[in-house]
């Protein structure tokens, strides 16, 4: 199912999606698959692969340490395709997150395709907005990836109008300016950034960056079409392995249907 | 010294964001906005009379500018009859070209009302001149520095310290350069509407590798003047070292239209291309995205970045600004590697025909004067770009010679000085104190 399928659903039974967002590789590429799965048993809607990255400037000390874990562990990009299939199988709908040049190491067009194939959907590009994305607006026309663009409390209303009208599947709104990390409030600006992006033409818009508890993800699903959580589950993955990670997902599950 | 100190509104050179298929802007979109203000002042601020003036009175009387133009008789015995003259921008108050840079973008922090300025360093020269600038101009500075280079760069940390700017040792991933900038990054997302990124090279995201290299280009502008002053013609080839490259860019600009005019970078080889611990991209690299913009780095084959290793802290980088990827790509600049016991060659044999002691980045540039001088043989004219002081990198050196232990006397009268081929130098003598430091 695309993203835009299961945000519709999700919208049609009164609440707001869950995705949660994990590291292939973390505590190795076979623990991530479990941690997915485990997120998937919980209630996640949308599984974000993450793809281990050497420079990850966007991510927080939890995933920074998730990071170089991983990559001492020796993951590859290609585990991220091998992960997409095992959400998939658990019946999530998988998306991958990345920095750029591993997506431009691998080829563009041959990810986007070994991604498609995989059962994958899209790509959320941390580092990657539409100014530079000429052959991955080519790829993910070419087989059917939802681009999924950030965008920020600093965004202009051009740009918001710029990256609604090249994303597709959802937009991911930063809650806050800073980087990813559990935090005390989700930032008051998210609200309003929702709102100034669905009008600058965005279908359906996510919000991320910040969200650790069941209380934040039901602040944020009473104005989000989703709810993206990520350190706090790899937090829980670090203290309680798959267990903790799928005890968690279930509190972030019921917090997306709270505000009903 | 009469100059435009910036490029022609209508220079046929590229401007940004792109150098040919190298460069643009892969940041997050939180960033963006950001980006965009910094490149509307300073496209304002170039033909803003006002601001065009105070960074020349502050080039005159706070720098010292324009630098010297030396030549180096004694030094160019060892190279093959060519004459080899020294661009002195060691001689700048605070001792490199860097604050060429931050003189300016500090400058445009205030033009855009705002009160912080944070930037990376890795040898800690940059970071000095950003505290410094701070200081000048009552700015709140944060520096951050790779954990490693901290302990490499101990004096620079408690310079910047002392000019009043905070310095955060950076402990995540491989400990240097690289790592600081991701934390500078990490800091500006969450600090841009205060804050401006006072970035070092002519790398990062557009548009830092054009601005950078105006701030820089005076080396070149000067250097084309006093050339031709001392010497009645152009030079036959400059030398520059490379790390991001912004001492390169800024002496190369100004001649890339004079065709006959060799453009050489120097990349640090570490111990060797081969051994893969090194810090030349441009050697041993492929094109990619880094830090964001798209050039050459080194990196595996599934985009992580490698460790890069030299024993010039500033140099040890594992990108290069983009505007040298397209040099490289269309064949006008030539980029060569030279290791870590060839700079060493080059600094000591510097510090003993002319006295004066070189960075350790700079020496890069000046062995390649020394290969290039051989090469082109009697009369020849070379600029070797001595873009810093050597003073923070005397504890580096005085281990790497055996200075500073015991056998110290031993070594000072085991070599013959200044005579030896540096090259030789570095295959015999150095090699063998260096294992005992």
């Amino acid at each position: 199912m695309s993203t835009a399928d299961v945000l519709r659903d999700c919208a049609a039974d009164n609440r707001a999606a869950f995705i949660a967002y994990l590291p292939v590789g973390y505590p190795d590429v076979p623990g991530s698959l479990d941690a997915m799965r485990a997120v998937v048993a919980g209630g996640a809607d949308i599984v974000e692969v993450g793809i281990p990255y050497s420079d990850p400037g966007m991510d927080g000390p939890t995933i920074q340490a998730a990071a170089v874990q991983a990559l001492r562990g020796g993951v590859r990009t290609r585990d991220a395709l091998t992960a997409v299939e095992a959400v998939a199988a658990a019946g999530a709908t998988p998306v991958v997150m990345s920095y750029w040049n591993l997506i431009y190491q691998y080829g563009v067009e041959a990810f986007a395709r070994d991604l498609a194939n995989a059962g994958g959907t899209g790509i959320i590009t941390a580092d990657l907005t539409p100014d530079e994305a000429g052959d991955w607006m080519t790829a993910s026309e070419a087989h059917g990836l939802d681009r999924i663009f950030l965008v920020a409390p600093s965004s202009s209303p051009e740009r918001l109008a710029y990256v609604a009208a090249h994303a597709s599947g959802f937009v991911y709104a930063a809650s806050t300016m800073g980087v990813t990390g559990t935090r005390a409030q989700v930032g008051a600006s998210a609200e309003k950034l929702v709102a100034d992006t669905r009008a600058a033409g965005a279908e359906r818009v996510c919000v991320g960056l910040g969200v650790s508890n069941r209380q934040q993800a039901a602040e944020v699903a009473a104005y989000a079409d989703g709810v993206i959580v990520g350190s706090a589950l790899v937090a829980a993955l670090t203290e309680g392995g798959p267990a903790a990670v799928e005890a968690r997902a279930a509190e972030f599950a019921e917090g997306v249907r709270d505000h009903a | 010294m009469d100059y435009e100190l910036f490029s022609p509104q209508h220079s046929e050179l590229p401007q940004g964001p792109y150098f040919g298929d190298f460069g643009g802007r892969f940041v997050p979109e939180a960033l963006i906005g950001a980006l965009e203000e910094i490149g509307e002042a300073f496209a304002k601020a170039i033909v803003d009379p006002e601001f065009v003036a105070e960074l020349q009175r502050l080039h005159a009387e706070y720098t010292g500018r324009p630098s010297l133009l030396t030549e180096a008789p004694r030094f160019s015995e060892h190279a093959g009859g060519a004459r080899i003259f020294l661009k002195r921008e060691d001689l700048n108050h605070t001792g490199s070209h860097k604050i060429n840079n931050v003189l300016g973008q500090a400058l445009l922090t205030k033009r855009m009302g705002k009160t912080r300025v944070i930037a990376e360093t890795g040898a800690g020269q940059h970071g000095v001149a950003s505290a410094t600038a701070a200081a000048l101009l009552g700015l709140d500075c944060t520096i951050y520095m790779g954990a490693e280079d901290c302990a490499r760069q101990a004096l620079n940390v408690a310079r910047m310290r002392l000019l009043g700017a905070e310095v955060v040792p950076v402990e995540a991933g491989t400990r240097t350069l690289k790592d600081a900038i991701n934390e500078t990054f990490r800091d500006w997302v969450a600090s841009v509407e205060t804050t401006h990124y006072l970035f070092g090279t002519v790398a990062g995201p557009h548009p830092f590798p054009f601005l950078v290299r105006e701030l820089q280009r005076i080396i070149g502008v000067e250097a084309r003047a006093q050339i031709q002053e001392q010497t009645g013609r152009l030079p036959d080839a400059i030398t520059a070292c490379v790390g991001g490259g912004s001492n390169a860019i800024g002496i190369f600009h100004a001649f890339i239209g004079d065709e006959d005019v060799r453009l050489i970078g120097c990349e640090a080889a570490g111990s060797g291309i081969a051994s893969g611990q090194h810090a030349a991209p441009l050697n041993d690299g492929r094109v990619g995205v880094l830090h964001g913009s798209k050039s050459v780095i080194m990196q595996d084959e599934d985009g992580q970045t490698l460790p890069s290793h030299s024993i010039s802290a500033g140099l040890d980088y594992p990108g290069v600004g983009p505007e040298h990827a397209w040099l490289q790509s269309i064949g006008r600049g030539e980029y060569r590697p030279f290791t870590d016991d060839e700079a060493m060659a080059a600094f000591r044999l510097l510090c003993r025909t002319e006295g004066i002691i070189p960075a350790i980045e700079s020496s890069h540039a000046l062995a390649a004067a020394l290969q290039v001088g051989r090469e082109l043989g009697e009369g020849a004219i070379i600029i070797a770009n001595l873009s810093g002081r050597g003073d923070k990198d005397v504890d580096t050196a005085g281990k790497y010679f055996g200075y500073l232990d015991a056998q110290a006397e031993e070594a000072e009268t085991a070599e013959p000085v200044g005579a030896q081929d540096p090259a030789e130098a570095a295959d015999t003598g150095d090699t063998a104190e260096r294992s005992r430091s």
